[in-house]
């Protein structure tokens, strides 16, 4: 089941700053919901495991997260495929653009993902509401980040 | 007619246990010792399976054993089966692909089997699933069964992914009643994929019993000696005789609990395996992804027509989706269940149809209620009804011209139609539903912003399923005669052993009925004894409104039987031959004089057996019969329609409904109306809510009951239920059958309504509110004018 979803979130900080916290593992584990672990095991590469719950169906999702067409400090593409076991499984990406507005950085994220599995069976009603929460969860969380330099 | 025999509108038996919540299902049956089966299934349309990890599994608390498709391959369990042979044109057997309980290299559904998890309880096995990880490579789905033949192939054994390209009738003679035909009506159909949704999810308990070998498997069948005849004879679980099946009550099944699915022979094989008991019971959203579905049919239909509206030819080009694998009776569905009725009510000169069967990455499809029939009426009925539109002639006018009057008749398609007065259902149909009080009406609504339409569907089906040498010729595997076996006990109570099965039908109290008419005894000495391998010697259970027509029938001969029996008994109480004894309304009279001897009285007798000796007759009064149909019955009628659309919202609301079913004799009316309802409201979900969808990869959208729509008491009007009746000849209780007759009319006949209202024949099935407002917005409605 495919999902897209688009968005953008105004940050006060400059665009090296927000740019610099975007690659940092650390900042990125904690502002992911349910992110468990989140460990870098290559260039650009990691290993993560998070736990989401999307209506009746809760899944703890292993799977290698990549970020590609790196264009510092305007963006990048992060990718994943998240293995659900029986809850099923989550493929996507979401690519990330920066760029200087008010003062600060007007961060755009657009992002397309497949679903598959009972996630698809049953969450089809709740998946966009619950991806939406997830990315504003997220965005919330890396605002406080950056704002806390 | 007594208060409780043939005709008599008898309270169903089987309802007090029902509502008061003592009905036995197979999840109510606990056995000592029993663990849970819970599955893992594929996430993925289509992937080869790489690796299996099975061992965190095998750790977590309360697992017995973890199993998988390899297991299964190692203890070389047989795969499932299609159990009707059907040939393409060309003279090929159709192509079945291997169908293991587990797969064991590639999973061909969301939702196929890879491995079983056997715990102590459901939960524990649900989290000890959780663990097993599977690691796959997902390969691109065939999802649309309309390019299924241009995609990747699925199976080895099926190039272009077709099982079969099948035809039925003279494609010459059709082309030329073509060529000379006047007018030529033209359709593109899809028949939408409908998920089943019986009540009761499927179940299966299976308890080994080492001491004997034998195996008891507890199952939500329709049919349990022919599923202890597939299990035993091609999965080889076990040797049929040390292969106990029993169905319980069953709650409802609509053909989805016919056929023989991986997770009973799953629980056979487990329960073998760790000598325990071994339970699965579905829940809905397994069901949404591993009960075989309905229809899903992609078809183009042409009539052609004279002059004077008279039906010279019908030709179709059907593309049927049979799912992943090839389910237990789904290649006779789109052919010898659809094409053999595309005559309809109809004398059409030529038909010929062209069926082309072909694999998807989907659930399996096969038989759901009226199996083949309904798709075929859908057809015709479309058809008719579009062309008399075309032609400015009155829908009824036209069928009218083309009925079928004289009988026995001959179609083109092999079915021999034997009784019939299909004027006298429509008739009576025009009556009830008020027909020319409807331009009043539809004039009326169009002041309240609304559209009004009427359809007609005079459908056709073919029951009494069916006579077996007719079957095998046409590549049944098995035959579908019937068995009964009446027990008379010494105080004269009776109990009836029938292959048949219910699972709502009421059979406990229609089959009593014949009984207590035909014996002249109290309804309540009557048991009806069904659903065990161990009871009942052999059947072929229910489906294809068959029961009556074919159960009952083998009933009446086994009464004959005993009637016979019991003649000879009397003849010895009152010393008097075996042929002035006459036996009425439960006594045994000598002719011409006032001696008699009562029914429980002759059953006393031929038990202690004092009155003959052993060289004169055996003792016990007990016979069995096997009934084979000589055709199947053809039930019959018309339903009419009147929908009423809101033209700024698309909403269609049933205002109207008639019925008059010709399903010859009726044994209980209640019963038959009953029937009646349940198969409206399933052709009207047809229409108007239920539809299956996947998306391009193969996933499931509509996977539970917040997507998939069922229908609902306020979606449905009160319905008028009238019969007519016309003897079936081919069997001793004139029954044609009246199980599947809502479910086939029905959704010809909501479309032709909803199509008449609008004013456009673009709709596809569900024809929910926002079809209804887009085609009305892409139409010029005819009410305007």
């Amino acid at each position: 089941m495919a999902m897209t979803m688009t968005g953008e979130v105004q940050l006060a900080a400059s665009r090296e700053t927000v740019w610099a916290k975007l690659n940092d593992v650390e900042v990125l584990k904690a502002c992911i919901p349910g992110c468990e672990e989140l460990n870098m095991t290559g260039e650009n590469e990691m290993q993560a495991v998070a736990t989401q719950k999307i209506g009746p169906v809760k899944a703890r999702f292993k799977g290698k997260v990549q970020l590609t067409d790196l264009d510092p400090p305007n963006g990048y593409k992060i990718s994943g495929e998240g293995d659900g076991g029986i809850a099923g499984f989550a493929k996507g990406g979401a690519t990330v653009a920066l760029t200087d507005k008010d003062g600060g950085t007007l961060l755009t994220y657009n992002v397309e993902a497949q679903i598959g599995g009972k996630l698809a069976q049953l969450g089809q009603r709740l998946i966009n509401g619950a991806a939406k929460k997830v990315a504003d969860d997220f965005f919330q969380r890396f605002a406080a980040a950056v704002a806390a330099g | 007619m007594s208060a409780t025999g043939i005709g008599a509108a008898v309270r169903r038996k089987e309802d007090f246990r029902f509502i008061t919540g003592k009905g036995q299902y197979v999840d109510d049956v606990v056995r000592p010792g029993e663990t849970r089966a819970v599955f893992v299934r594929s996430p993925h349309a289509r992937a080869k399976i790489k690796s299996i990890d099975v061992s965190a599994a095998r750790k977590m608390p309360g697992v017995i054993d973890v199993l998988t498709g390899a297991d299964l391959a190692n203890d070389k369990i047989g795969g499932l089966i299609c159990g009707w042979m059907i040939h393409s044109k060309d003279g090929t057997p159709m192509k079945m692909a291997p169908h293991p309980a587990l797969a064991a290299t590639t999973v061909n559904h969301v939702g196929d089997a890879v491995a079983v998890v056997i715990a102590a309880t459901v939960a524990q096995g649900k989290d000890a699933a959780e663990k097993v990880k599977v690691d796959y490579e997902v390969l691109a789905a065939v999802v649309d069964p309309a390019k299924a033949k241009s995609g990747p192939q699925i199976h080895e054994i099926a190039a272009k992914n077709t099982i079969y390209e099948w035809s039925l009738g003279d494609s010459k003679a059709t082309d030329t009643a073509f060529a000379n035909a006047k007018h030529v009506t033209k359709l593109d159909i899809v028949n939408n994929r409908l998920a089943p949704n019986a009540m009761e999810p499927r179940a299966a308990l299976a308890e080994y019993d080492s001491g004997t070998d034998q195996l008891t498997l507890w199952n939500t069948t329709q049919n349990p000696h022919v599923a202890r005849l597939v299990i035993s004879a091609f999965v080889g679980i076990a040797p049929e005789h040390k292969l106990r099946v029993i169905a319980p009550d069953v709650g409802g099944g609509f053909g989805s609990k016919i056929f023989i699915y991986p997770e009973e022979v799953v629980c056979l094989w487990a329960s073998r395996k760790v000598r325990r008991p071994v339970k699965w019971t579905s829940d809905r959203s397994e069901a949404f992804v591993t009960d075989a579905h309905g229809r899903d049919h992609v078809t183009h239909a042409e009539l052609a027509l004279d002059a004077n509206g008279k039906i010279l030819a019908l030709r179709a080009h059907t593309i049927a989706n049979l799912g992943a694998y090839m389910s237990t009776f789904s290649s006779s569905v789109p052919t010898y269940l659809y094409a053999t009725l595309l005559s309809g009510q109809y004398d059409i000169p030529q038909i010929y149809c062209e069926v082309d069967a072909v694999y998807t990455n989907t659930v399996p499809v096969d038989a759901y209620r009226g199996a083949g029939r309904p798709e075929a009426t859908f057809v015709v009925e479309r058809l008719v009804e579009v062309a008399a539109r075309e032609l400015g002639l009155d829908p009824a006018e036209l069928r009218k011209r083309n009925f079928v009057k004289s009988f026995p008749h001959q179609t083109p398609v092999i079915m021999a139609y034997d009784a019939g007065d299909y004027g006298a259902s429509l008739k009576k149909a025009m009556e009830l539903a008020d027909v020319k009080g409807f331009s009043k009406r539809k004039r009326e609504a169009a002041r309240h912003g609304k559209l009004r339409g009427l359809g007609y569907s005079t459908y056709i089906e073919a029951c009494g399923i069916a006579p077996s040498q007719a079957v095998g010729s046409l590549g049944a595997g098995v035959g579908l005669w019937e068995s009964a076996e009446v027990r008379v006990n010494p105080t004269g109570s009776v109990e009836v052993l029938t292959g048949t099965h219910a699972h709502g039908q009421g059979h406990e109290t229609t089959f009593a009925q014949l009984v207590s008419e035909r014996l002249g005894i109290p309804f309540d000495s009557v048991s009806i004894v069904h659903g065990d391998t161990d009871k009942v010697q052999f059947g072929m259970g229910t489906y294809g409104s068959r029961s009556g027509a074919v159960g009952m029938s083998a009933i009446v001969k086994a009464l004959d039987k005993v009637e016979a029996k019991a003649k000879k008994v009397a003849g010895f109480m009152m010393e008097a031959a075996e042929g002035d004894i006459e036996f009425k309304d439960g006594k045994f009279t000598v002719k011409g004089t006032d001696k008699s001897v009562g029914w429980g009285d002759v059953a006393l007798n031929a038990y202690i057996a004092h009155k003959f000796t052993g060289a004169e007759l055996e003792p016990g009064l007990k016979e069995t019969s096997f009934y084979d149909p000589t055709n199947f019955t053809f039930p019959a009628g018309c339903h009419i329609a009147e929908v009423e659309i809101d033209i700024e919202t698309g909403k269609t609301e049933i205002v109207n409904w008639t019925a008059v079913d010709d399903f010859g004799t009726v044994i209980n009316p209640m019963i038959v109306e009953g029937q009646v309802h349940g198969g409206i409201a399933q052709g009207v979900g047809q229409a108007m809510l239920e539809g299956v969808v996947y998306d391009k990869e193969g996933q499931l959208v509509t996977g539970s009951m917040m997507d998939y729509t069922m229908p609902r008491a306020h979606d449905l009007p009160s319905f008028k239920v009238e019969t007519t009746e016309t003897r079936a000849p081919s069997n001793p209780l004139g029954i044609k059958g009246c199980g599947e007759a809502g479910a086939i009319a029905a959704p010809a006949a909501v479309i032709n309504a909803i199509t008449d209202a609008i004013g456009t024949e673009q709709i596809a099935m569900p024809a929910t509110a926002n079809a209804v407002w887009a085609a009305l917005s892409r139409a010029t409605p005819r009410a305007a004018a």
